[in-house]
């Protein structure tokens, strides 16, 4: 085990695959010279050169459509963009083409590659800089979407990403790039996608997230240690397959479910996971499923408003209240 | 009238006023009074001052964010001085300022910075994302390129009602890499639309060249495919841009058609305050570019002209920083908007969601949630 952060998580990936197959190439805006917007990309310019390590002029959709294409013929891009934000102007590329190439050429032709960049709030860049974008990917078929936690499941899904022969997108978030733990030293080691992680055993209820709100709801659950009241932590991992298995498991052990993650409540993600744990466990089930989103506002700008929009422990505790029945 | 040459080869020329020994040149000087000299002078050493005060409000933690525009002050204000009160602007991220020379007071742009209950916005737009109706000035978006074809519509919508007002939409030398830009040319020029597309090439798009971003020997030359008529102007030397915008903006006005004009300057500062440019540029190039400032050009003319000095100009910058000292002053302590108006401006009225979100927020103590 090497200690590290996740943003040298992400980096120890890319620079192993890319060393592993040629074929593996990352362009974006800043990726290079400037060392990647929020220093992922830091020193692979000098290790793989201007052919592998390619800045881009800004223009998402550009970029998108040209790594598409080279994906096509056998390349393996992984696309960075500054955030998934703007990744919108290049929505078509993605929706209407790396996600539907396969189905539509036949099968004949497919598209491995890998779209990643930081996703969610970050801290007062207001409404169009804080999109929580994996809701509306995760809705297209043809896409998988995942959202790692930990250092070392954004090094072991980047790797698994990297050698997918479909198109992936991976959604990091800017404020766990310096988060740091434990990640194996094994260059076997990868995080197979469609699996969520226990990221706490508890009996109570059970506290399902993916991406930077895991840690809130880890927070959340000390807090209710505290109260007596025993929180079991899904880290989701993978949304796009989803483990749907995780979600009956945690369910049939607490009897009590609080979704808790970034972006709208409107549909998305969370919508999904209460789908699967009313359908496939709904007579584990002591009270309904609640759910800790944004708050269905575009984001604000002013940092007292804007804490109010994002979920806080503070909310996730008072969900819990409601599905225990404590209020 | 002045006619800005539009020149036929690749590259598009650079159309000057000020010469480098502090005259003008007597063929293209829109000769100015000393008196709308003078208003410009105090507009961009305003600018200059503010900007600076900005950044450092950052530096001390006081905002969140700055994109500034130092060193690029002379497009703004020449803009802002050239157009009629009722032009619509579309800035980009360089061209907040247009609307404190249309008259815009200095403590709503302020408090737009803080994002305070002051603030116009009611909290909701980063800093550097100004707008404000009573000037026909929109917000830029975050994302780069929307405001371009947003100005070609709406000067479409000027002229289908008959109106002489025209819009200016504003790129950066990166964004005309964006299909928006591209999108802006195509309509502008097919509709005859009475807009003006102007590009600050500043040389930098973050830690991009102007070289790395495209092949094209000039921006202008971009505009030209298009049929769009496209000048380029040292975008350092106010007059000139003055000069290109009042041309522009009156054939457009009289149904001659959009223009693009681009504006060749320096970003002297960093991208914003979350950049460190030393990372990627030379400290040579920066002052290669400070002995070219826009504020130094104007003052060397003036002073040649007998319309200002030493003592004048010391004067200026104290009152300057005074206003500027006042206005965060006044706005800077006020409390955060209301939480209630999360909920404000979703739609035209608010929907039962948000009314109720709203109800739930208001059981909340305050004392449990910032304000
Ligand atoms: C669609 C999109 N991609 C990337 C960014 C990140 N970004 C913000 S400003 C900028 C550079 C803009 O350069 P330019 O158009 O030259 O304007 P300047 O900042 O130099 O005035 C970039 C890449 C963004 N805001 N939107
Ligand atoms: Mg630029």
């Amino acid at each position: 085990m090497t200690k590290m952060r996740v943003r040298e998580a992400l980096r120890a990936a890319m620079i192993e695959e890319m060393d592993r197959d040629p074929s593996v190439f990352l362009l974006g805006e800043e990726v290079g010279h400037y060392q990647g917007a929020y220093k992922v990309t830091e020193g692979m310019l000098a290790k793989f050169g201007a052919t592998r390590v390619i800045d881009t002029p800004i223009a998402e959709s550009g970029f998108a459509g040209l790594a598409i294409g080279a994906a096509m013929v056998g390349l393996r891009p992984i696309v960075e963009f500054m955030t998934w934000n703007f990744s919108s102007v290049a929505f078509d590329q993605i929706v209407n083409s790396a996600a539907k190439i396969r189905q539509m050429s036949g099968g004949q032709l497919h598209v491995p590659i890998v779209f990643r960049a930081p996703n969610g709030s970050a801290r007062q860049v207001g409404s169009q800089h804080s999109h929580a974008m994996e809701h509306f990917y995760a809705h297209v078929p043809g896409l998988k979407c995942v959202a790692p936690a930990t250092p070392a499941d954004a090094y072991g899904m980047l790797k698994t990403a990297i050698r997918d022969d479909d198109p992936v997108l991976f959604f990091e978030s800017e404020t766990l790039y310096s988060l740091s733990g434990e990640v194996p030293d094994d260059p076997a080691f990868t995080v197979p996608f469609g699996q969520a992680r226990v990221a706490r055993e508890g009996a109570d209820v059970s506290l399902i997230s993916y991406s930077r709100v895991v840690h809130t709801c880890l927070e959340a659950a000390d807090a209710l240690a505290k109260q007596g009241i025993d929180a079991e932590v899904i880290d989701l991992r993978s949304l796009r397959p989803l483990d749907e298995a995780a979600l009956v498991a945690t369910v049939s052990r607490t009897h009590r479910a609080v979704v808790v993650h970034e972006g709208w409540p409107y549909g998305g993600v969370g919508a999904e996971i209460v789908d699967r744990v009313q359908r496939l466990a709904f007579d584990q089930l002591d009270a309904p499923v609640e759910r800790v989103c944004f708050l269905d506002v575009p984001m604000p700008y002013n940092a007292a408003l804007e804490r109010l929009v994002i979920p806080q422990v503070d909310r996730v505790l008072e969900a819990v209240k409601t599905v225990t029945y404590a209020r | 009238m002045l006619r800005v040459p539009i020149p036929e080869g690749p590259d598009a020329g650079l159309f000057r006023v000020l010469r480098d020994d502090g005259s003008a040149d007597p063929a293209n000087d829109p000769f100015l009074s000393p008196e709308q000299l003078g208003a410009m002078h105090r507009q961009m050493r305003r600018l200059r001052v503010l900007e600076a005060r900005m950044v450092v409000l950052q530096r001390q933690g006081r905002v969140g964010f700055y994109g500034s525009c130092t060193g690029q002050e002379a497009t703004p204000i020449a803009v802002g001085l050239a157009l009629s009160p009722d032009d619509w602007v579309f800035p980009a991220l360089r061209e907040s300022a247009i609307m404190l020379v249309r008259g815009f007071a200095l403590t709503s742009y302020i408090a737009q910075v803080f994002g305070n209950s002051r603030d116009l916005l009611k909290g909701r737009q980063m800093p550097s994302h100004m707008s404000g109706r009573s000037v026909n000035q929109v917000s830029w978006s975050s994302c780069i390129g929307p405001q371009i074809p947003q100005a070609v519509g709406c000067a479409m919508a000027m002229q289908r009602a008959g109106k002489r007002e025209i819009a200016v939409g504003f790129s950066g030398d990166g964004a005309t890499s964006q299909p928006d830009f591209h999108n802006a040319m195509t309509f502008a020029a097919r509709f005859a639309a009475p807009c003006l597309i102007i590009c600050q090439n500043n040389h930098w798009s973050i830690s991009v060249p102007t070289a790395k971003q495209t092949a094209s020997a000039t921006i202008a030359v971009k505009g030209r495919a298009y049929g769009v008529p496209s000048v380029r102007v040292d975008g350092n030397d106010v007059l000139a841009v003055y000069v290109a915008v009042r041309d522009a903006a009156a054939r457009a006005r009289d149904g001659g058609g959009p223009s693009f004009i681009e504006c060749v300057t320096y970003r002297m500062g960093a991208h914003s305050t979350s950049d460190d440019p030393t990372r990627y540029r030379s400290n040579e190039e920066v002052e290669s570019w400070a002995r070219k400032d826009p504020l130094d050009r104007l003052e060397r003319y003036l002073r040649r002209a007998g319309l200002l000095d030493d003592a004048a100009l010391a004067a200026l910058d104290d009152e300057l920083k005074a206003e500027v000292e006042r206005a965060i002053d006044e706005v800077e302590p006020a409390p955060p908007p209301s939480r209630e108006q999360l909920f404000e401006d979703v739609y035209a009225s608010p929907t039962w969601p948000l009314l109720e979100q709203r109800a739930a927020l208001s059981q909340v103590p305050k004392a449990e949630s910032p304000h």
